[in-house]
């Protein structure tokens, strides 16, 4: 099983560089924000380990909103950001990335601070790619490459089935027996490819077993002081929740035209959202840890297609910009943005509070966990108004969705192992 | 004061709500009022156009007896209120895609399938130019259309030009493919029972909070829907009513609602040989399968009840998770999925925070689509042109037939929008794929070049059956967003934009 990384590259703009490295990214789309996989300035598609990738200009129109928490506007850059996700280490991607479309990264971060022809193009990205403070992959250990071949199979036997109604679960076992032996004559003439998933990496392993040891160690000496310190905390809670300001204006419709020009060219879209923390040490304290809470449920629990109700995100995280006081947020999800934030209000607003609610304006909460999202209108002001457009945005298997995705493995896993009548049948209403 | 055609008395509704003031078309479908058209209207002389509509009679949901023998409504578009002279300032509170219009933006048009022939510059009103600016709905008992419609135009001839008569006919309850149409309907809240309250629902009801489909009131969840709202000195004699979550704002949004009209050409003839050719021209099978696509019988039995299920519009889609009876991609279950806030399962506390954390599996399989409450469309569409039975309309002649769709909502994007564009157009709608709408698909290719022109049908047996190759049955020939105004709304509005013009 081949893990997946992620790698955020964050590096300030120049000044007056802007314009010039927008016009640039543009050069690489087919459509508005679409990535032309092709594109000579970085060829995506070429990069067989890529799931997600995306170039976003990091330009927030929202800093002054601090100013409602009685704090000064501050001096922050405005940075570019190289976003993706990858199978297998994010350094060889970056590696593999570097050599072979080293000309265009390096016109691209030509317009970043400190970056040069001299410049080491790797030794750079990697000193500008960012921790990752929490991150969500919908399925641990699924490639591209078998995202790939699985989409090939399941056309193959949709195309080819027998879509007549069996007489008896023995008769649909038979026809699951003729689908196993189409599958290895394609094989064995080349037209079909199932490759087996690689050994997984001892030090993946080793890794997440020690984090999950320490975690649950840490967790268990920090539960007692979180007990007697609770009053202390709620107290703070409750009392900076009724008293942050709440900013949630009807965005820009420029704004709003901007963003939906970059969506639903195809089933699955992007979302890159970037906002100030609220100030203060507890908010910081607070932020830190639910981002450390998320990244265990997503390392642990939610690895296997969901994050608690939501089935629909490919890969998410959140970043600390600026010592933590910024904060970039970004997912690559299935369906329309409206489908997305209704989901998300409607199945998981509890989540989207926890995760949220340190941002400078979010819709007032109750108790980190009510209210918020689910004050619909304000909510969807407000993670408007925070996105930022993505000017380049590239997905490794268009037209895929996650039930997708999730539908041709079990296909996959049907034929490499002796299946019952009745599991037969089950396998044949897959298709 | 309002002038409606009746005096306001209370009935049904409950504590609050003023039916004098809230046109009829919200509490009712004006179903004796067999004859109806719709004419769309623009502005060619705003005081002349704010005379008559300051002056006009508009129906009221108050219930009288005997029934009025003509029944108009009214709604402007965000380009009328412009071309009203209404103001930015009040306009500007109305929605955003309300504002933008149903046309106004490729990006909008992409979300709800209004690409290829369905294409807003093919349209036959709705886009460039020819956005209307009022609609005025009119509704007769049988024998009184046309001379009223003929006076009513006479009176606008003045203040406007007509743009289009949207035309209809009355088939009885029965669409032109030959369906029982209208039949589920979300049941409004007249009496605010519900409570104000954002509170989880663990069940799938037909009724709704009056918020859904009434600006000023509260919605599913507990909240006011966003809508113009004015300091109240700008309305210092009271015409206007007060806000109810905002008592020091004048509220032009109360009582009245978003209105949705799309001109859906239906190809009888086409729909009916296709079929008959997947059916091989065998009658019965004809008819199971396109009861299928639909999700009810021609007779509005809902193909998930099986036979003898009756018209109840109680049921939901819980008893078939597959789909085998019923497929998952039938129009009606794109439509409205029947389905609670969370997917059902063992009752306590227990199961319902399993459930919550996504740590069910069968519970994940079916939460998919969820929450239909807040994606509820209250119906109002007539048919237009002939109506044929399904074997005449094999070997007809093509005809011109279809539905002028109407729709009520308070949140156009969270209600049209959103089942238009996510449930019906949605080609990987509630985990299927490479098809959209049996009924409405535009057939049209995914970006990847993935095809969208199957229909699947699973079946309890074996693999789902699928038709391959579906055509396109319905092109949008027009359409446009407006508001219905509550009736002292209306008035207002138009003195506004008087005032501002003198």
């Amino acid at each position: 099983m081949t893990p997946q990384s992620q790698f955020t590259v964050v590096a300030p703009i120049t000044a007056g560089g802007e314009a010039a490295l927008r016009a640039l990214l543009i050069t690489m789309n087919s459509a508005p924000g679409v990535a032309d996989p092709r594109n000579p300035l970085v060829p995506f598609g070429e990069f067989a380990q890529l799931h997600f990738a995306r170039f976003v200009i990091l330009n927030d129109p929202t800093l002054g909103d601090i100013e409602a928490y009685g704090v000064p506007r501050p001096d922050l850059p405005n940075y570019l950001a190289l976003v993706g996700d990858c199978d297998g280490p994010a350094g060889a991607c970056l590696a593999e990335m570097a050599q072979r479309a080293g000309a265009g990264l390096r016109r691209i971060f030509g317009h970043c601070e400190g970056f040069d022809g001299r410049v080491d193009l790797l030794a750079w990205m990697q000193a500008h790619d960012l921790p990752i403070a929490a991150s969500y992959v919908n399925w641990v250990g699924r490639t591209v490459l078998q995202i790939k071949e699985e989409s090939a199979l399941q056309q193959l036997l949709s195309a080819r089935m027998d879509r007549t109604p069996v007489a008896s679960a023995a008769e649909a076992r038979q026809r699951w027996r003729q689908m196993v032996d189409l599958v290895r004559n394609e094989i064995a003439a080349r037209r079909l490819s199932l490759t087996s998933p690689e050994p997984t990496p001892l030090d993946w392993v080793i890794a997440k077993s020690a984090n999950l040891l320490v975690s649950l160690l840490l967790s268990l000496l920090a539960l007692p002081f979180l007990v007697i310190l609770a009053p202390a905390l709620l107290f703070q809670l409750r009392r900076q929740e009724t008293r942050d300001p709440e900013i949630c204006p009807r965005p820009d419709s420029d704004l709003l035209v901007e963003l939906q020009s970059l969506e639903d060219h195809d089933v699955s879209n992007q979302y890159t959202a970037f906002g100030s923390a609220k100030p203060g040490a507890f908010r910081r304290g607070l932020i830190t840890l639910v981002f450390a809470v998320i990244q265990f449920t997503a390392r642990h629990i939610f690895m296997r297609g969901y994050l608690a109700r939501i089935q629909t995100i490919h890969f998410a995280r959140w970043v600390f910009v600026d010592d933590k006081r910024r904060v970039l947020f970004t997912s690559n999800y299935d369906g329309g943005h409206q489908a997305y934030m209704d989901d998300f209000i409607n199945k998981a607003a509890w989540g989207l509070n926890v995760a949220f609610s340190s941002g400078v304006g979010w819709p007032h909460t109750d108790w980190l966990l009510l209210r918020g999202a689910r004050r619909e209108q304000y909510f969807k002001y407000y993670q408007r108004r925070h996105q930022l457009p993505t000017q380049v945005w590239y997905k490794a298997y268009p037209g895929l969705t996650l039930t997708d995705l999730d539908r041709n493995a079990r296909i996959r896993q049907g034929l490499e192992r002796e299946l019952s009548d009745t599991e037969a049948l089950a396998w044949l209403k897959l298709l | 004061m309002a002038q409606t055609v009746m005096s306001a008395h209370a009935d049904v509704a409950g504590a609050g709500i003023e039916l004098d003031d809230i046109q009829g078309l919200l509490r009712f479908g004006f179903k004796h009022h067999t004859e109806a058209v719709f004419l769309l209207l623009q502005v060619t002389d705003a005081a002349a156009a704010r005379q008559w509509l300051g002056n006009v009679q508009v129906t009221s949901s108050v219930s009288v007896d005997p029934l009025p023998k003509t029944v108009l409504q009214v709604a402007l578009t965000g380009a009328g209120m412009r071309a009203l002279d209404v103001g930015a300032d009040v306009v500007s509170g109305f929605s955003e895609e309300f504002l933008e219009g149903m046309a106004g933006d490729p990006n909008r048009a992409r979300r709800l399938g209004d690409v290829g022939e369905n294409a807003p510059d093919r349209w036959d009103w709705g886009s460039g130019a020819r956005v209307p600016h009022v609609a005025v709905l009119l509704y007769a008992l049988p024998g009184n259309l046309e001379a009223f419609q003929r006076s009513i135009e006479a009176q606008c001839a003045a203040g406007f030009e007509l743009l289009y008569r949207l035309p209809t006919v009355n088939m009885g309850g029965v669409e032109p493919f030959g369906f029982t149409d209208g039949l589920s309907q979300p049941e409004l809240d007249w009496q605010r029972m519900i409570p104000a309250a954002d509170q989880e629902q663990l069940g799938y009801r037909s009724s709704s909070c009056l918020g859904e489909f009434i600006l000023g009131y509260p919605n599913e969840y507990g909240l006011y829907t966003p809508r113009p709202l004015l300091d109240a000195q700008r309305d210092a004699d009271g015409a206007l009513p007060r806000a109810e979550d905002n008592p020091d704002n004048a509220d032009v949004g109360r009582n009245g609602t978003y209105l949705v009209i799309r001109q859906l050409r239906q190809d009888v003839r086409g729909f009916w040989q296709a079929i008959d050719k997947y059916a091989r021209g065998v009658p019965a099978e004809r008819e199971r399968l396109a009861s299928l696509m639909v999700g009810r019988t021609l007779t509005g039995e809902p193909v998930v009840l099986g036979p003898g299920g009756g018209v109840d519009n109680a049921f939901t889609f819980e008893s078939d998770p597959e789909g085998d009876r019923c497929p998952i991609g039938a129009h009606i279950r794109r439509a409205n999925p029947r389905n609670a806030d969370l997917p059902t399962g063992g009752i306590g506390i227990v199961s319902q925070l399993i459930r919550t954390l996504g740590l069910n599996s069968s519970a994940r399989a079916r939460d998919l689509a969820a929450s239909t409450r807040f994606h509820r469309l209250l119906r109002r569409g007539r048919e237009y042109g002939v109506r044929l039975t399904p074997a005449e309309a094999l070997s007809a002649p093509p005809t011109q037939s279809g539905l002028q769709f109407i729709c009520l909502n308070a949140n156009i994007q969270r209600q049209f929008e959103f089942v238009q564009g996510a449930w019906l157009m949605g080609s990987k709608f509630n985990g299927l794929h490479e098809e959209s709408d049996p009924l409405l698909g535009s057939r049209l290719p995914g970006a990847a070049g993935t095809r969208c022109d199957y229909f699947s049908m699973p079946q309890a047996a074996g693999p789902a059956q699928r038709l391959e190759g579906l055509r396109q049955f319905v092109t949008v020939s027009g359409g446009a967003y407006f508001f219905l105004p509550g009736i002292r709304a209306l008035r207002f509005l138009v003195r506004v934009g008087a005032s501002r013009s003198s």
